[in-house]
């Protein structure tokens, strides 16, 4: 049955029994106006919503009924006993064609004229004379002799069901004289319902309503069942009596199941979000100018009721700049091949214990470069980072905050709330958002939300002697080195560290310094947990990693949260207490001293290499000769086998992601003889703006800050200059000069693209 | 008008609280330390599936450290709609005093104690320190 319906005769049900109520109540007292305004409202909400519906029967009973209840609530007309029984004759027609309804989609053939004509009589007074002669006409039979042709079946007051005559269609056929006939008619179609009942519970039946609160409570003492759960297996598992295992195993099972449970009676379909969007659209639409098949895929994915509310403003905020900003003008969109009418998809998921939704149109897309440009505008990024940064990191740009890319600012966007309000209103219910952007082809924003707040799986960590949480959601991955590897991979420079993670740098943080507490670790192995916060990736050292656990989030006192540091607390399965870390203030943490960084390289942000890079990584070239490339240029190191190295017109390339990298081989520009003879290729990956190269090295030495000053005299070809790093001189690479000897056209060529990175995810 | 006081000691001095505020007292219980989080903040504490934040009273005050071999006591206050343990050195009896035993603090005390005592009651013998819960607490 349409959902909409179900709703209807649920609320309808519930209106009827205070009809009811309230009926009876108003004949001890006639004149309360407060009673006749309320079943007035009652009958008008379920003629409303009736006619709405094409309930056409349903709509012609209230409707008279709703006449009838205005004349008596504006005192036109006063209460009888008379006009007690035809509402009450009205509220026994309308709760049967709500059967029907129920039964079997439609209002049946139920004959609703009759009580529309008794109630008719009453409006126009033909039946007061009736009613002197009628004194009790409840559970009674009582024929009228004004009435000959009708037959007066009288048990006006509930369902009918004992009715034994069905009369037959008598009212249509004496409309003068039906004023006190019983609902007869009805009996029949009252009678289904009754004897279905054992078979299947009614709509109305089968459902209730619960407070909120109710369930709240229930959720947080699901919780309590959950640690107390964790708590029990823990202690079974060191224990040899199968027969506690075996319990605590069923346990487990039991209060997963249970926590399921009552996490479902707070489930809501994404559809009760989503059902305003397509008038947002078609509005929206209308007013850029644009036509929007608007699609929804998955409109049944459940979510927690308090998330859902969370969700709602960024989602129509994501589907207004999709209208707005996303998808083109008709007549662009011809030009460029596509339908004129624009696409916006709306999708929502579960996927890995969490609600994915995506917003996705097809319309032009968000080309990097501009926000790229529009980012060193505002000054957010440098040149050198935003050189650094692969097309996917910039499009991630647009979640900072004081990014706006509307060239105007719109009636409908580009005004006050922004991306980063998006960003900042997902994070904070645990979520996480990204932004997929093909140019030309469409934008695909996806929001990743937790089920829940009250239970959130988590890592539990050691960092000097205490444990932690780390919420899953803010986890990528963990890296454990041992202390051998530690002391290579992790390099250390000048405090801040950094992981090479698969080629990318990758910051790393010291929990212990953050925490301002002495690691007890001293065996020199790192395990680092790999988060992503704010965009950004960073890498957190812990101690040890111990497990992974559901926990239940415990608010923190005010006092507690103003640290910065930790979202809440929890407790262990031996009913420790445990801090939950914030990763989205640590990154926040992290991100800061970045920006002063940012600050200052702003400051003295000329055009020498040598002052935008305050890093430099060192590579060898052989016969012993060490050249610098300043760190912020380069975006990955790789290795590639020699064979994967081909030709075009003359000049050495390599497949990479997809694209084509032209080759450096820095020995050749400096002449140099290079060490090595295997088959390996040691490539530092160079990127300014969308274009990269490959500049080929003998090995990577080292990462380190740029110590010396920069001693200019000292040059050669292909050199800037050269600088002490840690008491040897190496030479600082002339980048520029570098690529333009193996790709001319390097720089000039930046309305070129490399496809390849745009299809790099994070 | 006589009020009743949840008593304890600190540093040898009698402090009291109004019993309405006072959910429990119960001896120390496991806490795990908070860096970064105030001195006075020594710890949280699982309360029966609640977890409370504990407040030392001895550092709130300014007094000096507990001795390491003496246990904590707690009393667990609710404050401004949160529930705080108070560690405490030993814990008293209930007693009814009368507004006449009260008087301000005297003038001559400074710095916290004068901060967070609404003023003492003159019992026989000693003087019951009538701690302001809501500011000892708080920030």
């Amino acid at each position: 049955m349409d959902e909409i319906v179900q709703e209807f005769l649920v609320e309808s049900h519930e209106n009827l029994d205070q009809l009811d109520r309230d009926l009876v109540a108003l004949e001890r007292e006639p004149d309360s106006r407060d009673l006749l305004a309320s079943i007035f409202r009652t009958i008008h909400t379920i003629k409303g919503t009736s006619g709405f519906l094409a309930f056409g029967k349903l709509e012609s009973v209230t409707h008279v009924g709703e006449n009838l209840l205005a004349r008596l609530r504006d005192g036109k007309m006063s209460m009888t006993p008379q006009t007690t029984d035809v509402l009450l004759a009205m509220v026994d027609t309308v709760r049967d064609l709500l059967g029907a309804i129920e039964a079997g989609g439609d209002e049946g053939d139920i004959d609703v004229a009759c009580v529309v004509e008794r109630i008719s009589a009453v409006l126009e007074g033909r039946a007061e004379a009736a009613v002197a002669e009628q004194p009790a006409p409840v559970e009674q039979e009582a024929p009228v002799e004004e009435a000959p042709t009708a037959t007066v079946e009288a048990p006006t007051e509930v369902t009918p069901a004992p009715v034994a005559e069905p009369v037959a269609a008598p009212a249509a056929a004496a409309p003068a004289a039906s004023a006190v006939t019983a609902p007869a008619p009805l009996a029949k179609a009252a009678a289904e319902p009754a004897e279905e009942a054992p078979h299947r519970r009614t709509v109305a039946d089968s459902s209730i309503r619960v407070d909120v609160e109710l369930l709240d409570a229930l959720m947080q003492l699901v919780g309590e069942l959950v640690l107390t759960r964790n708590q029990i297996v823990r202690q079974a598992s060191h224990q040899d009596d199968v027969d506690l295992v075996r319990s605590a195993q069923r346990l487990n099972l039991i209060a997963s199941e249970l926590q399921e449970g009552v996490m479902k009676t707070r489930m809501q379909p994404i559809d009760n979000l989503w059902a305003k969007l397509p008038r947002v659209v078609r509005d929206l639409g209308a007013q850029c100018g644009k036509t929007v098949t608007l699609s929804m895929v998955g409109k049944e994915t459940e979510l927690d009721r308090s998330l859902l509310e969370a969700v709602k403003d960024p989602l129509t905020h994501l589907v207004r700049n999709s209208v707005d900003h996303g998808l083109e003008r008709p007549e662009t969109r011809v030009a460029a091949g596509k339908p004129a009418e624009g696409v916006l998809t709306l999708r929502a998921y579960h996927e890995g214990g969490q609600v994915v939704v995506e917003v996705s149109d097809d319309g032009a897309g968000i080309d990097p470069e501009r926000i790229a440009t529009k980012a060193l505008e505002k000054g957010l990024r440098t040149s050198t980072q935003l050189a650094e940064m692969s097309p996917n990191d910039i499009l991630q740009l647009i979640f900072l905050p004081g990014f706006s890319t509307a060239a105007a600012v719109t009636n409908v966007s580009g005004r006050g709330v922004g991306m980063d309000v998006v960003r900042t209103n997902i994070e904070a219910i645990g979520g996480t958002i990204e932004i997929d952007s093909v140019l030309g082809r469409g934008t695909t924003c996806r929001l990743r939300i937790p089920l829940t707040l009250a239970i959130v799986p988590a890592l539990t960590v050691e960092c000097a002697g205490d444990r932690y949480a780390i919420p899953q959601v803010s986890l990528l991955e963990l890296v454990a080195l041992d202390a051998d590897r530690a002391a290579n991979a992790v390099e250390d420079v000048n405090g801040a560290s950094v992981y090479r993670l698969r080629g990318a740098l990758l910051p790393l943080v010291r929990l212990t310094d953050l925490l301002g507490v002495e690691s007890d670790r001293s065996d020199g192995h790192v395990v680092i947990a790999v988060l992503q916060a704010e965009g950004r990736r960073f890498g957190l050292i812990i101690d040890r990693v111990l497990s992974t656990e559901e926990i239940v989030v415990k608010p923190l006192v005010t006092q507690l949260k103003a640290i910065g540091v930790y979202s809440g607390a929890t407790i262990l399965g031996d009913g420790t207490v445990a801090l939950i870390l914030d990763v989205q203030a640590l990154a926040r943490r992290v991100l800061n001293s970045d920006v002063l960084e940012q600050d200052q390289v702003k400051e003295t942000d000329t055009r020498t290499v040598v002052d935008e890079s305050l890093r430099l990584l060192v590579a060898g070239l052989g016969s012993d000769r060490k050249v610098a490339i300043p760190l912020s240029s380069v975006t990955r190191l790789e290795n590639f086998p020699a064979s994967a190295v081909e030709h075009i017109g003359g000049r050495e390339v390599v497949q990479y992601r997809g694209g084509i990298l032209p080759l450096v081989r820095l020995s050749n520009f400096y002449g140099t003889l290079s060490d090595r003879h295997d088959d390996e290729l040691v490539v530092v990956i160079y990127t300014v703006g969308l274009r990269s190269v490959a500049i080929v090295v003998d090995e990577i030495v080292d990462i380190v800050d740029d110590g010396g000053e920069l001693q200019a005299e000292v040059t050669a070809h292909g050199v800037l200059g050269s600088t002490l790093v840690r008491d040897r001189v190496v030479e600082v690479l002339d980048v520029r000069a570098a690529i333009l000897s193996a790709d001319p056209t390097f720089y000039e060529a930046s309305e070129f693209e490399l496809q390849p990175q745009l299809q790099e995810t994070m | 008008m006589s009020t009743r006081l949840v008593t304890f000691t600190l540093d040898g001095h009698l402090y009291g609280v109004d019993v309405a505020s006072v959910q429990e007292v119960l001896r120390g219980q496991p806490q795990t330390r908070i860096p970064l989080a105030p001195e006075s903040v020594s710890g949280l504490i699982n309360l029966r599936g609640q977890v409370l934040s504990a407040v030392e009273l001895r550092a709130r005050l300014g007094l000096p450290d507990r001795a390491a071999d003496q246990e904590a006591m707690l009393v667990v206050v609710r404050v401004a709609g949160e529930t705080i343990a108070l560690l405490v050195d030993t814990i008293g009896a209930v007693i009814d005093v009368d507004e006449e035993q009260f008087e301000l603090p005297p003038d001559t005390l400074t710095g916290a104690s004068r901060e967070f005592l609404h003023g003492a009651y003159k019992l026989e013998g000693q003087l019951l320190l009538a701690l302001d819960v809501e500011r000892a607490v708080a920030a």
